[in-house]
């Protein structure tokens, strides 16, 4: 095992910066995403206390459109998709029974390109100029006649270094789950959480694209002069509403199917039964990511773009409330004649529910374009996508944290803190986002740093100011639980919840090759299968035989490689250029394809070699 | 159906069991958030009320709307009480209790799925219809009677001129009780929203494209509106009235608003006029025999209006002079440059302006 070798002789920080197993690369964008989730949380708590007065001067006009900007940019690209893809990478290869993903070294330059760009957004903190335009960037307001600054450049030209890895990423599970499936795990066979994920990534491969070309657009329009932005120059900058839109609908769904999927997997395990109708929830993810591209517009019902396409967006929207509603009441169907364990794992699970359902119903309202007209750019908004990407994407991503955090990290976190963690979130996110809804509908549009005293609106901001805290106690909480359990908790065993997938039938954590013996799939509960038989008198499946010392060092495993890390720096190093010399952008440009040809040709060997 | 719980012999075990949901001590807690929760409603009783409402409509524009947000809002609530009810039904009908056997591993149930697939494709289209109906109505095109405003959005002003009545202002925006209007709304730098709530939705003010919002105001008052699309620094300071005239008061404003300003006799206000005429300020404003500058308000009955610099400001000397003296600390990002006027000067031209009724 040269990959265990590598890591003693070269020191923990080597092994880590040249890791390509995919468990590593998982723990780096989770550690990531929660460091970046942690920023985000703090610019909405300095918004919160600006807020919570009419009229208040806590920061600056400039600071706060900086603060919105941001926290938005973060909470999705730098928190919420790498929690996501730290899970990809983590549990993906364990669930489907695989020892590693598709292509362990992309995987790793995925994730040192990612870090790169989220680096390279922030850096406009650094010089002053952080991005300001919102996080939809909005044409022309995103021009150099209106943004003269760097600070549009740093957030377009970091959002495309994003996309890099994205695309990256996506492809890599694509290939991973299609061709690394264990044995007998046909398509229907797949854990929820891998089905979800799979949608996901076909939409990241799909979405991704249209930014891409916006941000090119957009760059065009800032480094070259170009005008296709430019209405003055017969440009228009509702293309920019469009290509955003196209990417940033589907995007809401990248954010929210992976969490479907945890919650997919979570409830079966913690009521003891399968998941309930299973095949409507695979085909309802399905539908959500194919009908995702077809509601772009609905972001857009007030731009006036006439009744006829109104129309179409509006019946569009609302068919892709119909397999989110089904959703709903297929987990209320596996919950129901279950016998349910209320550990926190569940518990953020059922949040989850809870709050998604009010997200999609508050969504329902303003899928009608007249009432949009009076909802859209208001806080009525606001409380409508916290609802769905905190109340959504954030219960279900830390159900799945406390879920697998016995695999990954081998101790159980503690359960009392984790239920306080619990219901101090849900109830100062409700504080926080239930007022905002009454604040949207006495007419507070969003972005706006300070308001006058005389409209009503101080009692539900101070209330939702208030929330706000108690939701970054909350976190506090869960902090103190990872420190305290992290080296004492106690040891979780290969199986701590009574697991159905495979993931539980190996020791936590994991070794590096994660299965000894490649398992045979015969259920998509393959592990209860194991050990309780099917529930209708069918016997128990046959578990793999014990690993002998020779099969563990027939195992081959990817050794460790720099080149993906270089590779990204070569990256960042011309992307930055743009803002510093044409000499840069060269050199950069020559790295990067020097980085590229030795990366590609790391492990060729002449047709005689010895190959593996 | 194979949707059933534990058998009853199961339930009858557990009835045995101490309740633990009614202890005096949950009593006591459930009637505190009770309480709690009836405090907070009664603090936020006169909510609907704000100046910037959207739920108590005063045009019929703003009632359509509001009839399909109810029909929305109690399906809804109906949907909503019974999924979070039938979740906390689960939760509590299907706890765990010591010693329950493994449940029966129940996979699904195709008919029941697709029913409640097709329930909600019902329910949608039942609010879709009216829905659809009200987009059409709502987008007409102007009739030739109507009352037309165009709307011009300026980083961080709004400009108003009446195309058939020679009118031209800023900020606030007069309309009679009755008559339809028609919005002609532009815009001569970035995208900005054009939002009065209690008359009814917004429309997008797009570059170099005419949008139209056409409303019947049914109530004479006063109304805030401000600016709903993110369009720079002072985005927060883009704020205007709708004031709705009852019959006759408009064309009174009408007619004070054609009329030239009256010349002031005031010392200072000459003094003013005289600095004005003199200095950068006739390079964007208008007033009426004065100057003709486009790039800011129009000035000529500066006076008449109740707010200014974007409806930030109520139209006094003190606030005045402030902005005068330093536009950029009172509107962040102010497109109008500070001139160095102080003293003798800003207040001067502050009472000449506040002459010009």
């Amino acid at each position: 095992m040269p990959g265990t070798q590598a890591a003693k002789t070269q020191g923990v920080l080597w092994s880590w910066l040249t890791t390509v197993d995919h468990k590593r690369i998982g723990i780096l964008y989770g550690s990531s995403a929660f460091i970046f989730f942690l920023i985000g949380g703090i610019e909405a708590i300095i918004m919160r206390l600006q807020l919570a007065r009419p009229d208040n001067t806590l920061v600056s006009a400039q600071t706060f459109n900086e603060l919105f900007t941001m926290h938005g940019t973060t909470m999705i690209f730098l928190a919420v998709m790498p929690f996501s893809a730290s899970f990809f990478n983590y549990m993906l290869p364990l669930l489907i029974g695989a020892r590693d993903v598709a292509f362990p070294r992309l995987n790793a330059l995925s994730y040192w390109i990612f870090l790169s760009g989220a680096l390279f957004i922030n850096a406009g903190w650094l010089f002053g100029v952080a991005p300001d335009g919102g996080w939809f960037g909005y044409a022309n307001l995103s021009s150099t006649q209106f943004s003269p600054t760097h600070s549009i450049d740093f957030w377009m030209l970091g959002l495309q270094i994003l996309g890099i890895s994205s695309m990256l990423a996506g492809f890599n599970f694509i290939v991973t789950i299609i061709n690394m499936r264990a044995p007998g795990m046909t398509l229907m066979r797949m854990p929820l959480f891998v089905w979800m994920s799979f949608v996901t990534q076909f939409l990241l491969v799909l979405a991704f694209p249209a930014i891409t070309v916006a941000l090119i657009l957009l760059m065009f329009d800032r480094f070259f002069g170009t005008l296709f932005y430019a209405p003055s120059a017969g440009g228009d900058p509702l293309l920019w509403q469009h290509l955003f839109w196209i990417f940033g609908h589907p995007e809401v769904y990248i954010l929210i199917l992976p969490a479907m999927g945890i919650v997919s997997e979570v409830l079966p395990t913690f009521a003891r039964k399968p998941l309930f109708g299973a095949p409507f929830v695979i085909f309802s993810g399905i539908m959500i990511g194919f009908f995702g591209f077809g509601v772009w517009s609905h972001h857009m019902f007030s731009v006036g773009m006439g009744p006829v396409a109104d129309s179409a967006f509006s019946i569009a929207t609302m068919l892709i409330a119909v397999p989110t509603g089904v959703k709903i009441l297929n987990w209320i169907g596996t919950l129901w004649g279950g016998s349910i364990r209320f550990r926190s794992p569940l518990l953020f699970s059922l949040g989850f529910i809870a709050m998604f359902t009010m997200g999609g119903l508050s969504g329902i309202m303003h899928a009608s374009p007249p009432v949009d007209l009076q909802q859209t750019d208001t806080y009525f908004v606001v409380a409508h996508f916290h609802y769905v990407l905190f109340g959504g994407s954030i219960f279900g991503l830390f159900s799945g944290i406390y879920y697998w955090w016995p695999k990954i990290n081998g101790r159980l976190l503690d359960e009392r803190l984790g239920k306080w963690h619990f219901w101090l979130m849900l109830i100062g996110f409700n504080m926080t986002f239930f007022p905002q809804h009454f604040l949207g509908l006495i007419g507070m549009p969003r972005r706006i740093y300070t308001y006058a005293p005389d409209l009503g609106w101080h009692f539900w901001n101070m209330v939702s100011t208030i929330g706000s805290l108690i939701i970054a106690l909350s976190f506090v909480v869960f902090i103190v639980n990872v420190v305290k359990t992290m080296r004492s908790g106690t040891p979780a065993g290969p199986d701590p919840w009574d697991g159905r997938t495979l993931e539980w039938s190996i020791p936590s954590p994991p070794p590096v090759y994660n299965f000894a013996i490649e398992p045979t799939v015969h259920d998509r509960d393959e592990f209860w299968l194991q050990k309780n038989g099917d529930g209708h008198g069918g016997k128990p499946a046959s578990r793999p035989r014990a690993a002998t010392p020779q099969d563990i060092a027939a195992i081959h495993i990817p050794p460790p490689s720099h080149w993906p890390l270089v590779l990204a720096l070569a990256v960042a190093v011309m992307v930055s250029g743009l803002l510093v010399s044409t000499y840069q952008i060269i050199v950069g440009g020559l790295l990067t394809l020097f980085c590229m040809y030795r990366f590609a040709m790391e492990h060729h060997r002449p047709a005689a070699g010895h190959g593996h | 159906m194979g949707l059933r719980g534990p058998s009853r012999g199961e339930e009858s075990q557990t009835a045995t069991m101490p309740r633990r949901f009614v202890s005096p001590s949950r009593v006591r807690a459930v009637l505190l958030v009770l309480g709690v929760l009836v405090l907070a409603t009664s603090c936020g009783w006169s909510l609907w009320d704000s100046p910037m409402t959207t739920v108590r409509p005063r045009s019929d524009f703003g009632r359509w709307i509001d009839d399909i947000f109810m029909l929305i809002s109690w399906t809804t609530l109906v949907i909503f009480v019974a999924v979070e009810g039938g979740l906390l039904y689960c939760c509590w009908r299907f706890r765990d209790r010591p010693g329950a056997p493994t449940p029966r591993q129940i996979h699904g149930h195709t008919p029941l799925e697709i029913s409640w697939t097709v329930a909600f494709a019902v329910v949608l289209l039942i609010l879709g219809i009216p829905t659809i109906r009200i987009i059409f109505k709502t987008q007409e095109a102007p009739a030739a009677t109507d009352l037309r405003v165009d709307v011009a959005g300026h980083q961080w002003w709004w400009e108003f001129k009446y195309p058939g009545l020679n009118v031209t202002t800023a900020n606030e925006v007069h309309l009679p009780v009755g008559q339809t209007v028609a919005f002609h709304l532009q815009a001569p730098d970035v995208i900005h929203s054009f939002w009065i709530p209690a008359l009814g939705g917004k429309r997008d003010v797009v570059p170099h494209r005419v949008n139209r919002l056409i409303m019947t105001p049914e109530a004479p008052g006063e109304y805030y509106g401000q600016c709903a699309e993110y369009c720079g620094t002072s985005h927060a300071n883009m704020r205007f009235r709708a004031i709705v005239h009852p019959k006759g008061e408009f064309e009174q404003w009408v007619k004070a608003q054609q009329a030239p300003p009256v010349e002031s006799t005031d010392a200072l206000a000459q003094q003013g006029k005289e600095i004005f005429g003199k200095s950068a300020c006739v390079g964007c404003h208008t007033i009426a025999g004065v100057s003709a500058g486009v790039i800011g308000p129009n000035l000529t009955h500066f006076a008449s209006r109740r707010t200014f610099a974007g409806s930030l400001m109520q139209t006094t000397p003190e606030n005045l002079i402030k902005w005068i003296e330093n536009p950029d600390h009172m509107k962040p990002g102010a497109l109008m440059p500070n001139l160095g006027m102080t003293g003798d000067k800003s207040k001067a031209l502050a009472a000449y302006l506040l002459s010009l009724k």
